[in-house]
C-alpha cells in the first residue's frame, strides 16, 4: 500500500471504536486501501458506503443543500462514516455505535487531504 | 382497493344484512371518503344495532369529521355496555390527547393496552402519549397550518414527512429562493433510505436509525419515525448536528401521533 494513504489509514483507526478504515472510488465503490479488522467485509463496505453517497446526493440535490461532505449512517451495531475526497475518492469508516464520530470526522478529513 | 370496495359493495348489496359492512366502512374513511362511510355505517348500524364493533366504525368516522362531542358519545355509550372496548378505550383515549387531557388520554390508552396487550396502535399511542407527558410532542392544536408538525420549531419549512413510495404526507421543504421542492425530495427518499436500510442489514449492523449528511448549503437528516413513513429534516449550517438530531427525535415524535391519528 502507498505509505501516504497507510499514514493516512492508521490514523484513523486509531481511533477508540473504529473497525475498518478505507479509500473507495466513488464511482464504483472499489477499494483503493483499507486497514479493516478481522471480519469486517471491506469490500461489502465500500460497495455500500460508495452506492449510499450516491443516494444522498440525489437527496441533497432535490433538497437544493449540494453535494454531501460529510455522510454518518447511525444503525443499532454499527457506524458508517462517509467523507468524499479529491479525484473521486470516498474515506470511508465503521465502527462501534459508540463511535466518537466528531474525533472520527477529523481524521477523516485529514486523510481525505491526503488525496490531493 | 377499488377492487375490494367494489366487492364489499357487491356483497352488501347482495345481503345487505353482511358485516361486510364494517370492513368497507372502515377502508372509506381511510380514503377519505367520510360521507360514503357514514351512510354505509348507519346502515350497517340499523341491521346490527348492538353491535359494538358498529357503534365503535361511527365513532371512528364522527371523530374524522370533528364531531367530537358525537363520537365521545358513541364511544362512551360502548363502555357503559364493555368497559374494556379496545376501540372504545383507544378513541376515547385519542380525543383525551387532542384537547389536551393527558392524564385522561394515559389512563384509557393503559386500560387499552390491559385489555389487548398485543394492539401495536395502542402500544404505540402509549409512547406517543407518555412521550407528550413528559413534554416532548406538542398537543392538541389541530387547527394550524401543517397538522403533522404544529408548534415545532420550523414546522413551516424544512420537515418532510413522506409514505414509504415518496408521496408527502406533512410539511415541507423549500429551496434557498424559498420555492416548494418537498415533492422533489420526497421522490428520492424512500430510495435513500432502502439504501441505509440495506447497508446497515449487509453489515451486520442491525437497525438503521438516522443517516445525517453535511452539506455546503444545508444539513440533512434521515430517519424513519413508523413503519412505512420517512422523516427528512433539512437546516442550514448554522444547525449543529447535534442539535438537528435533537429536532429530529421530536419531530419523529409528532410524527408517530400524527401517523397514530390517522389510524384510528
Amino acid at each position: 500500500m502507498n505509505p501516504r494513504f497507510q499514514q493516512a489509514l492508521d490514523g484513523i483507526t486509531r481511533v477508540g471504536g473504529v473497525r475498518g478504515a478505507m479509500l473507495v472510488t466513488a464511482d464504483d465503490g472499489l477499494v483503493i486501501a483499507d486497514t479493516v479488522m478481522e471480519g469486517v467485509r471491506g469490500n461489502a463496505v465500500a460497495a455500500l458506503a460508495a452506492s449510499l453517497m450516491k443516494r444522498f446526493r440525489r437527496v441533497s440535490a432535490a433538497a437544493s443543500v449540494g453535494a454531501p461532505h460529510f455522510l454518518h449512517l447511525q444503525a443499532d451495531n454499527g457506524t458508517l462514516v462517509v467523507v468524499p475526497a479529491p479525484n473521486d475518492v470516498l474515506v470511508v469508516t465503521i465502527g462501534s455505535p459508540e463511535l466518537n464520530v466528531g474525533l472520527t470526522r477529523l481524521v477523516m478529513m485529514r486523510a481525505a487531504e491526503v488525496m490531493t | 382497493m377499488n377492487d375490494e370496495i367494489a366487492a364489499l359493495t357487491d356483497a352488501l348489496t347482495r345481503d345487505p344484512g353482511s358485516l361486510a359492512f364494517l370492513e368497507l366502512g372502515e377502508m372509506l374513511r381511510r380514503r377519505g371518503e367520510f360521507e360514503a362511510a357514514v351512510g354505509v355505517s348507519l346502515s350497517g348500524l340499523e341491521h346490527h344495532p348492538d353491535l359494538l364493533e358498529a357503534h365503535d366504525l361511527y365513532a371512528r368516522i364522527l371523530a374524522d369529521v370533528g364531531d367530537v362531542d358525537r363520537a365521545w358519545e358513541v364511544w362512551e355509550g360502548i363502555l357503559a355496555r364493555e368497559p374494556r372496548h379496545v376501540g372504545a378505550l383507544k378513541g376515547l383515549g385519542f380525543l383525551s390527547f387532542g384537547a389536551g387531557d393527558l392524564d385522561s388520554a394515559l389512563d384509557r390508552l393503559e386500560l387499552a393496552l390491559a385489555a389487548d396487550p398485543t394492539d401495536p396502535t395502542v402500544v404505540q399511542a402509549l409512547m406517543t402519549a407518555r412521550a407528550a407527558a413528559e413534554g416532548g410532542v406538542p398537543v392538541g392544536s389541530p387547527e394550524l397550518a401543517d397538522p403533522v408538525f404544529a408548534g415545532l420549531d420550523g414546522a413551516e419549512q424544512g420537515i418532510l414527512l413522506v409514505d414509504e413510495r415518496g408521496q408527502v404526507l406533512g410539511g415541507g421543504v423549500a429551496d434557498e429562493r424559498g420555492e416548494d421542492v418537498s415533492e422533489k425530495s420526497a421522490a428520492f427518499l424512500a430510495g435513500a433510505a432502502r439504501e441505509a436500510e440495506r447497508t446497515a442489514r449487509l453489515l451486520d449492523m442491525g437497525y438503521w436509525r438516522w443517516v445525517a449528511a453535511e452539506s455546503s448549503g444545508g444539513n440533512v437528516h434521515l430517519s424513519a419515525p413508523a413503519e412505512g413513513s420517512l422523516l427528512m429534516i433539512v437546516r442550514d449550517r448554522s444547525v449543529p448536528s447535534g442539535r438537528l438530531a435533537m429536532l429530529a427525535a421530536r419531530a419523529a415524535e409528532a410524527a408517530r401521533t400524527w401517523l397514530w391519528e390517522q389510524q384510528l
